[in-house]
């Protein structure tokens, strides 16, 4: 009996787990708005911006972008790492945008969850006190980590720990300004995260100058956006969105000239909506991807904008985030 | 002497015992230094006490308190747009006005709220706030004058009051359509989640407004003598109380997204400020049961003796003396549900607390967590003090615990 009450509960929840899958598109154009989850604390990627009180960053670009190529506004939800996920399973949100990690459990359908393509490569590195005289992870035998919690960070350190045969004590926060805060107070030998956040956090350190991040990088940390698995046309539309700001960029087409942009080249036209019919293939306007680029950019103005010298001055060139011709991974499939 | 004067019986020859005027020196070493032992736990504690003074004076010093100016509008109305403030501004005015009309009407409590915020308006309209800022400020004295003359004048009127009764009952969803925005006459505006310290006001307020009455009816439904009402009041009175506030939070948010269809979902914040509701109203009638049980048999018995039915006994015998004698819960309870409204942060609104988090997230304002924390904690103590400061007085014209 009880079995069969659990087996009836479960697949209730499965059941509306697909309802709600079926008809992102269709719930979006009706609500009038695409309501995306995004990180409310990490500038570069997703912050409050508290001069305009709107939302800015590269994963909130990529928001205003999907938006875009709908034709409908756009609402940002602040999540932390821990209810990102199920806020996205729930249909609380139509996409998820918070710098997440690609991983195979994330991706199966245990979780019910689709990754996009990736739109920043990063990899998880160490941040140290230089007075502590660590220069790899092999001198971190028994130190304290702090970690954020909920976040494939925890999962890595465990294992590069584990595969060094080295002892180690987490200490493990709900968010990044609790888990950084503490080991800059001393509360921990080291705090570990994606590299692209060490960056930004060291310069929020009380003395910046004593941190060093060590040159170890210990997994890989793709990150794009998310949808909800099963809805393969909501899945489709993120998908092209993201290849459409990589063609954009690798084809010169940036955010100042994207309306009034003319090619021969057959594939440019197709991708301006001049010919070919892509737009309905995917159950949008003809010229969606120029509204794309119109509303945030190609690829590298984005990354540029938030990411750049005047952003996080994270170096693109000779980076996996550099475009395919330039030796990256920034690759659009043919568009056609 | 006899044993009359030694009980201190009104004896008009006793003298007054004599007042001890002890130099400091002496009191200091009565008090302080009378054995060694105590000698060195005063200085260690005097040590101890001046250690974390000056350290939080140090600390205040040197704090960044520029983190608060600057990000002022947003702490309070979050992402509000610039040009509609009016429209909040006008719903300060409309409580202004409404309270300087009370207070003209009936005096007492209400001048005394009244008139200080009145005078606050004005003492924050000094403080160096951009001008236009400042005259809105102004404008809470204003209002707040212009309903004290209106109500002076209609004081003694007969419809007056029932007008001063049905304006406060309407005001408040006057208010929240006239922040929110109606179809086609005002524009509805956009990300209703992000208001910032609004929505801890807004949700204490309907929350406290639509809790007390509920409260109300299941304390006397679970008193019922109907098996079916009583038990259906109990269940769920015990259930609520029996969950935490935080996981009926989450259940509104999450779960409610899997088991109703987007078409009858309600928004996000709606969910949260009725879950808010549903969770006080558990609270506020086991409060108001302890003030029913109070109540003793006779009353009952005098009211049905004078002709009084089951109904009007309620609502004219016992509730106003039971009510009466729970104030002080339910004003404790409403200090809670307002503190408790800091939890929406938790289910991705940005009330208060949450969109200090936002705020923290910026490079520039990193590491201003304590001032941010400082600030929220005084803004909800002044709050919750008058909160208390009120209903004390209220006690104290009802004579709570004296009769």
């Amino acid at each position: 009996m009880k079995r069969i009450v659990v087996v009836a509960c479960l697949l209730m929840l499965v059941v509306s787990i697909c309802v709600v899958g079926q008809q992102t598109l269709e719930t979006v154009l009706a609500r009038g708005k695409l309501i995306v989850g995004v990180n409310a604390v990490l500038p570069g990627f997703g912050a409050l911006d508290t001069a305009t009180g709107e939302y800015a960053g590269f994963d909130v670009d990529y928001g205003r972008a999907i938006a875009a190529a709908i034709g409908v506004d756009v609402e940002f939800i602040p999540l932390t790492a821990g209810e990102r996920l199920t806020a996205l399973q729930t249909g609380q949100i139509d996409v998820l945008l918070r710098n997440t990690t690609w991983t195979l459990t994330r991706d199966s359908k245990d979780l019910g969850l689709d990754f996009c393509p990736t739109t920043f490569y990063d990899g998880q590195g160490f941040i140290v006190r230089k007075a502590d005289d660590i220069n790899s992870i092999d001198d971190m035998d028994g130190a304290t980590v702090c970690v954020t919690s909920g976040t494939t960070t925890e999962g890595n350190l465990a294992d590069a720990f584990r595969l060094h045969e080295l002892a180690l004590i987490t200490q493990v926060f709900a968010d990044t300004e609790a888990s950084f805060g503490a080991y800059d107070v001393a509360g921990c030998d080291c705090y570990t995260s994606d590299k692209s956040q060490l960056a930004s956090l060291r310069t929020t350190a009380a003395i910046p100058g004593d941190h060093i991040i060590l040159p170890d990088t210990i997994s890989k940390e793709p990150l794009g956006p998310l949808v909800r698995h099963g809805d393969d046309e909501w899945f489709d539309i993120v998908k092209w969105t993201v290849f459409a700001t990589f063609f954009a960029e690798e084809y010169g087409i940036t955010q100042a000239n994207a309306a009034t942009f003319d090619s021969t080249n057959p594939e440019i036209r197709r991708f301006l909506g001049l010919e070919g019919g892509m737009g309905a293939k995917l159950g949008l306007a003809e010229d969606w991807a120029v509204n794309v680029i119109s509303a945030v950019g190609n690829y590298g103005e984005i990354y540029e904008r938030h990411l750049g010298p005047n952003g996080l001055d994270i170096p693109r060139a000779g980076s996996l985030n550099a475009l395919w011709t330039q030796g990256g991974l920034i690759y659009c499939p043919a568009w056609r | 002497m006899d044993e009359n004067q030694l009980a201190g019986y009104a004896d008009k020859n006793q003298l007054p015992p004599p007042s001890e005027r002890i130099p400091a020196i002496r009191w200091l070493k009565q008090n302080l230094f009378s054995s060694w032992f105590n000698a060195i736990l005063t200085i260690v504690s005097t040590a101890l006490i001046m250690t974390i003074v000056f350290g939080l004076l140090r600390w205040a010093l040197e704090a960044r308190w520029e983190v608060i100016p600057a990000n002022l509008k947003l702490l309070l109305v979050g992402t509000y747009p610039v040009e509609y403030l009016w429209r909040v501004w006008a719903v300060v005015y409309l409580v202004a006005f409404l309270l300087g009309f009370s207070s003209g009407a009936h005096g007492g409590l209400m001048r005394r709220v009244s008139t200080t915020a009145a005078l606050v308006s004005v003492v924050l309209a000094v403080l160096p706030f951009p001008w236009g800022t400042r005259g809105w400020l102004l404008g809470i004295a204003v209002a707040a004058a212009a309903g004290f003359g209106l109500g002076y004048l209609g004081k003694g009127i007969r419809w007056c009051k029932r007008l001063e009764i049905a304006s406060w009952i309407l005001s408040f969803p006057i208010s929240l359509i006239f922040l929110n925005g109606v179809g086609g006459i005002l524009p509805v505006i956009k990300g209703r989640t992000m208001w910032g310290f609004m929505l801890n006001l807004i949700g204490a307020v309907v929350g406290i407004g639509l809790s007390f009455p509920v409260g109300v009816l299941l304390a006397l439904g679970r008193r019922s003598k109907l098996r079916a009402i009583r038990l259906v009041c109990t269940a769920y009175i015990e259930i609520i109380r029996g969950v935490p506030l935080i996981s009926l939070l989450f259940m509104a948010s999450i779960m409610l997204q899997l088991l109703l269809p987007a078409s009858v979902r309600p928004d996000l914040l709606i969910r949260a400020m009725l879950t808010i509701t549903a969770f006080s109203a558990a609270y506020m009638a086991e409060n108001v049961r302890g003030g029913l049980q109070a109540i003793p048999q006779g009353q009952y018995e005098a009211a049905y003796a004078v002709g009084l039915n089951k109904a009007l006994t309620t609502i004219l015998i016992i509730l106003p003396q039971a009510l009466r004698i729970v104030i002080p819960a339910i004003v404790g309870q409403f200090i809670a549900l307002f503190m408790d409204t800091t939890l929406f942060g938790f289910i991705a609104i940005l009330e208060l607390l949450n969109i200090t988090r936002s705020i923290m997230g910026n490079l520039e304002w990193r590491g201003t967590i304590f001032e941010l924390y400082v600030f929220i904690g005084v803004v909800f103590w002044i709050l919750c003090y008058s909160m208390s400061y009120v209903s004390r007085r209220i006690e104290k014209t009802l004579g709570v615990g004296e009769r």
